[in-house]
């Protein structure tokens, strides 16, 4: 049997909005996924030690403090050093639109802004997941 | 006292009742909707949902226990609320500016929002402040920022709300010491930290220090202001962000004043006499799209809170029992999807805010999903409460929609719910006990996560996000940036504060602040005199660290 895909939901950043993060993480709980939360105010540091340790598949990264120009270079960087670049990186939050396009180009790939519907995330993952399983 | 109705006239309503309620049926109608916190809702409400309802007991009149009609006799014909539109960005000189665009456009009250490193108690410079600085707020490091935040602002013409919970007594130290500058003594002083740093735990998360000494420098807070501050607003027990973290309205009523309560016992317990400290408690409330339950829970929570105080803590002095309240319009109602909507959802929020008798407001820009508001959008949503205000006539009725079978229905069954509440917290052992056991995050998280499974099977409709949606849709309106120049301004004006301030009297005054931390002395003085020397927030933060500890969240949802 395949294994289930493992997700870490991380919040980089100081700011203590998780609404987003723990809907996201209940939702990819209940389509069948691991999902580890890492809780709040984590460092790049512990976002990659944590992903690299609990060896996942994914990383969802939520944001809303306005740092994300500074914290997801770092943490991209970050999986990189470790040789761990090959997991699938994807954030959410108050991302503005020409934030986005070169988040994308630096390896974000995609971001789900506010009113996005849960399925649809799960939908993205299980595709690039399995794109990348096979 | 007697009730309302002529309840020997309820048999004949109630046949009435069931027959129209057969006819309605008959349209195969569903009978009960649920609206979006969860609640039934009948098509139509009667006496008979309200049998009970005493005018006297239950409604009094405006200014009047229990106060469920305003705490104010003239209310809005006396005062109109306070326009607060809460801004802040950049830098201190960044802020002013946008103080002074804001007062000159008419607006009546300040408030500031700090950036992330301010409210965790990081100055700029520090490594976790990297890219942090100035984006959701204004930066603010020492006394020195704050000079320049309120330049031109005379501090006895203006009162003040500071959105800052854990270092709230550094920020306050610092407003005491600008209007030092500015020749206003601390008496004179008029506005609000928000300090309520259980909802803090609960669902908004900017904590630093554990419960336990946090309710220590607030119980420090409430008895220095008292002596010192006697106009200002201690605490601002907030339900708002609990309702952005996704709960329902009664349990953002209930929590909220779960929390006031916990306060209240706290500055009993430290020894503070209740009428000495409660009349300047203060609260704030969200204001979401359901308009009928809204207004009912603001005109719950003021009796609620006026029965509790008057009953339960004893209260004597009228003031004690007078829920004063700020309302900000919900941020988590608004779209990124044609953010130009979210103007007409923030004027319906308003109006119940202003039918709901509030003290101040906060009206949310149109797009503030985007980033932080652009001046043109913040102009907007002071003109939506102007609007309000000046044209449509909701200031001239005191609690209009009194006396509605729904709303004094809604008014009733919050309060119900509420008690549910506080007996279900009572034997968890209290606020912070129940913290601990993540019984409130648990609650809201689950609420919030059926909320988005409701929106998305459509079983609440959010007009252009699950229906009415615009494919493609091009954003059409400017968006604010924060120049990536602010950390490194920031930066280098600490650099320069570090070299040129008197470095033994900021060790000294250190020094004197973790003694006093250690022990039992009031440390509203000791971080006066931190601020005074310019020491820094984080100096300052860092020293209580060192006594306190750091808070760890129980990871739930």
């Amino acid at each position: 049997m395949e294994r289930k895909i493992r997700v870490l939901v991380a919040k980089p950043g100081l700011d203590g909005h998780d609404r987003g993060a723990k809907v996201v993480a209940s939702a990819l709980r209940d389509a069948g996924m691991e999902v580890i939360y890492t809780g709040l105010h984590q460092t790049p540091e512990v976002i990659v030690e944590a992903a690299v340790q609990e060896d996942v598949d994914v990383i969802g990264l939520s944001i809303l403090s306005g740092a994300h120009m500074a914290l997801f270079p770092r943490i991209l960087e970050l999986l990189r050093e470790r040789g761990a670049d090959d997991k699938l990186v994807v954030a959410g939050g108050i991302i503005p639109k020409d934030d986005i396009e070169e988040l994308k180009r630096m390896g974000i790939s995609e971001i789900f802004g506010p009113g996005t519907p849960t399925s649809q995330i799960v939908d993205y993952i299980k595709r690039e997941v399995e794109a990348r399983r096979a | 006292m007697g009730g309302l109705f002529d309840k020997e006239r309820f048999e004949e309503l109630r046949k009435k009742n069931a027959e129209w309620e057969s006819k309605f049926r008959e349209a195969c109608l569903p009978f009960e909707v649920t609206n979006r916190s969860g609640r039934a809702i009948k098509p139509l409400y009667t006496p008979l949902d309200v049998a009970d309802l005493d005018y006297e007991r239950d409604l009094g009149f405006p200014g009047e226990f229990p106060f469920t009609r305003g705490i104010y006799t003239t209310m809005h014909r006396g005062r109109l609320w306070t326009m607060r539109q809460f801004s802040g960005y950049g830098t201190a000189r960044d802020s002013n500016r946008r103080y002074h665009f804001l007062l000159d456009r008419g607006q009546t009250g300040l408030s500031v929002a700090f950036d992330m490193p301010t409210i965790m108690g990081y100055d700029s410079d520090h490594p976790r402040a990297h890219g942090e600085v100035g984006m959701c707020g204004v930066a603010i490091d020492s006394l020195k920022d704050m000079e320049i935040l309120f330049e031109g602002i005379p501090l006895d013409k203006v009162s003040t709300s500071m959105t800052i919970n854990a270092p709230a007594a550094i920020l306050l130290a610092f407003y005491i010491c600008v209007g030092e500058k500015q020749g206003v003594p601390s008496e004179m002083l008029r506005g609000t930290i928000q300090n309520d740093i259980l909802k803090e735990y609960i669902a908004q998360k900017s904590w630093i220090f554990p419960p336990e000494p946090s309710m220590r420098i607030i119980t420090d807070i409430l008895a220095f202001c008292a002596d010192h501050v006697p106009k200002w607003n201690t605490i601002s027990i907030s339900g708002y962000h609990i309702r952005e973290a996704g709960s329902t309205a009664a349990q953002e009523l209930a929590f909220t004043l779960a929390d006031g309560f916990a306060y209240v016992e706290a500055g009993i317990a430290s020894g503070l006499d209740v009428d000495r400290f409660a009349p300047r408690l203060s609260f704030f409330f969200n204001a979401h799209l359901d308009f009928f339950e809204e207004i009912a829970k603001y005109r719950a929570a003021r009796r609620i809170w006026a029965r509790k105080m008057k009953t339960k803590y004893g209260a004597k002095r009228k003031e004690s029992l007078l829920m004063r309240f700020h309302t900000q319009t919900a941020g988590c109602t608004l779209t990124a999807q044609q953010p130009e909507n979210n103007i007409v959802r923030t004027a319906y929020e308003a109006m119940a805010a202003a039918l709901g008798g509030t003290q101040s407001l906060h009206t949310n820009s149109m797009d503030e999903t985007l980033a932080l508001p652009s001046e043109k959008a913040v102009q907007i949503a002071l003109r939506t409460q102007q609007i309000l205000a000046f044209e449509t006539g909701v200031t001239q009725t005191i609690d209009p929609l009194a006396g509605s079978y729904y709303v004094e229905y809604l008014t009733n069954r919050l309060e119900e719910e509420a008690e549910a509440y506080f007996k279900k917290i009572d034997d968890l052992g209290g606020v912070i006990k129940a913290i601990e056991a993540g019984f409130f995050q648990k609650e809201i998280s689950d609420a919030a996560y059926r909320y988005q499974r409701e929106i998305e099977k459509k079983d609440k409709i959010v007009v252009g996000v699950n229906e009415f949606v615009i494919e493609d849709e091009k954003l059409e309106i400017e968006i604010l940036k924060i120049d990536p120049r602010v950390e490194k301004e920031q930066t280098r004006a600490l650099k320069r504060l570090r070299e040129e301030r008197d470095n033994d009297a900021v060790r000294r005054a250190l020094e004197d602040l973790k003694r006093a931390a250690a022990g039992n002395d009031n440390l509203m003085p000791k971080i006066l005199t931190c601020s005074r020397t310019y020491c820094t927030l984080g100096e300052m933060i860092g020293v209580l660290k060192e006594v306190f500890g750091e808070y760890k969240e129980p990871i739930i949802y």
